[in-house]
């Protein structure tokens, strides 16, 4: 007897990417390049998120042929992403044999109101989340593994932060609330009370939980690493950086060894004088440039 | 007798398994340095990515002591990726390992994650009934030298084995409630403890 796509297989394989980080890539070469400084698995891409918010314009799921490559290129798992909300765009992702759909914010919304149906899918997902209700919605509809939002391909960890801690605080709320309190928290997160339940007797998500949106520096993914994150996604600022090479691997080592500020320490040393990608301050986007307000 | 059981912490399955080895009666902690290596008296190399914790077993120092406490008869568990880790080689691919046990491997043997799987596995080790055993872009072991004991197998493929002082296996025993791959691990530890006590007491 063998069961494939079942919940503990799906959330499964997140939890053996613990610890390390995933890479935004846009071409085999880079996914080489994530491999060998150590990446745990690579997000195929047409283009990083800071070029995607450059571009302007629809973004959609990218070329398929591009997503081939970028497989037969690296063992490690491969990850794509698609629109919020459309299932075609993912049920040809299953059909390619990707690793992991991430149904993403920074791709233009298919759909303003419903995600996915992630249940009915066997390649497991990751979403984003904002906050603990947005989470745990994103989990009742099937979602395998969960990141934050964050700002993506802005450089600036600030969003990533609040998302972070929001969840972390969200979680800690429930751990010591009476139980009499939780139908009504539930009702107030927008999520199942049998999930909402869950978190408050184990204190954590009933799946991974990586921060994602921002990431620039080694010191960015120690940041994030001691503020609960299990992993780190890093978009734009591997390969928006003057050195990609040293920064994948500077970034693994301060992701691997975050509470120990010495490895830290050599991470951001390991960089010489190479500088990271170009910020952007979050507050000087406009409404409609905002990627985390997408689906919610 | 309690022995510390290690897990190897770069990157992996970590807590699982430290969770798991205590509910089977152990005492288990993370290892990330050298220094916490000394002070286990055993070690598992949890899921994980293999190519990824190869690097950096070198880039911190833990390779050499690992290789060399193995050799010594520390006892060592690797599960899917720690199975790679601790093989002699890979088959069809130029991945460096630590060659603790004489098998051959192949990566993604049983497919992508599309294909990863729970499967009822019957191992005559551990009793009856069948392990519920969770394979994830699992490796298969496509040969093995002359002291490896076949444990298990899936499809007609190896998937258990056991050289003297070390344990490995495709799948994934710490993702389910099912203790038994555990106590069978716990069991060699006592044993192989057992052996150094009686060798430093012949030799006082």
């Amino acid at each position: 007897m063998e069961s494939t796509g079942t919940i503990t297989v799906k959330r499964g394989l997140a939890q053996m990417l613990k610890g390390g980080v995933i890479m935004d890539v846009v071409t085999p070469e880079h996914a080489a390049i994530a491999q060998e400084a150590g990446a745990v698995a690579v997000m195929a891409l047409e283009r990083i998120p800071a070029d995607i918010r450059a571009a302007g314009g629809v973004a959609r799921m990218s070329a398929i042929e591009l997503i081939r490559s970028i497989m037969d290129a690296v063992t490690i798992p491969v990850m794509a992403k698609v629109r919020i909300g459309h299932f075609a765009e993912a049920a040809v992702l299953q059909q390619l044999g990707v690793d992991y759909i991430d149904e993403s914010e920074v791709l233009t919304p298919a759909d303003d109101k419903y995600h996915i149906d992630k249940h009915s899918f066997t390649t497991p997902f990751v979403c984003g989340a904002r906050d603990l209700g947005e989470a745990l919605r994103r989990i009742a509809e099937g979602a395998a593994m969960i990141r934050s939002k964050g700002e993506a391909g802005s450089g600036n960890i600030v969003e990533a932060v609040r998302h972070m801690r929001a969840i972390g605080d969200g979680i800690r709320e429930l751990s010591v609330a009476p139980k009499e309190e939780l139908v009504a928290r539930a009702r107030d997160l927008g999520a199942p009370y049998e999930i909402v339940a869950e978190v408050a007797e184990n204190g954590r998500l009933p799946v991974v939980l990586f921060c994602a949106g921002g990431v620039a520096t080694p010191a960015d993914a120690a940041l994030m690493m001691q503020l609960g994150a299990e992993g780190i996604f890093v978009g734009s600022g591997i390969f928006k950086s003057k050195d990609p090479k040293r920064f994948a691997r500077a970034i693994v080592d301060a992701t691997t060894h975050y509470s120990d500020p010495s490895v830290v320490l050599q991470a951001c040393r390991s960089l010489g004088g190479s500088e990271a990608m170009p910020g952007l301050d979050v507050r000087s986007l406009s409404e409609r440039e905002l990627l985390a307000p997408r689906g919610n | 007798m309690t022995t510390n059981v290690g897990v190897l912490a770069l990157q992996g399955d970590v807590d699982e398994h430290i969770a798991a080895l205590e509910r089977a009666g152990a005492a288990a902690f993370a290892v990330k340095t050298p220094a916490d290596l000394e002070r286990a008296g055993a070690l598992v190399i949890p899921g994980g990515e293999s190519t990824a914790v190869m690097k950096l077993l070198e880039r911190f120092g833990l390779k050499e002591p690992i290789v060399h406490r193995v050799a010594a008869g520390m006892p060592l568990w690797g599960t899917c990726m720690g199975m790679i880790v601790a093989a002699r080689d890979v088959a069809d691919l130029n991945q460096p390992t630590l060659g603790l046990i004489d098998i051959t491997v192949r990566r993604n043997a049983f497919g992508r994650q599309n294909e990863s799987a729970e499967v009822a596995l019957p191992i005559a080790a551990v009793g009856a009934p069948p392990f519920p055993a969770v394979f994830i872009r699992a490796p298969w072991i496509e040969r093995c030298g002359p002291n490896v004991e076949l444990l298990a197998k899936r499809d007609g493929h190896g998937v258990m084995v056991r050289e003297r002082n070390v344990l490995a296996t495709s799948f994934h025993p710490e993702l389910t409630s099912d203790r038994r791959v555990h106590r069978y691990f716990l069991a060699m530890v006592e044993q192989f403890a057992e052996r150094v006590k009686g060798k430093s007491s012949t030799a006082a």
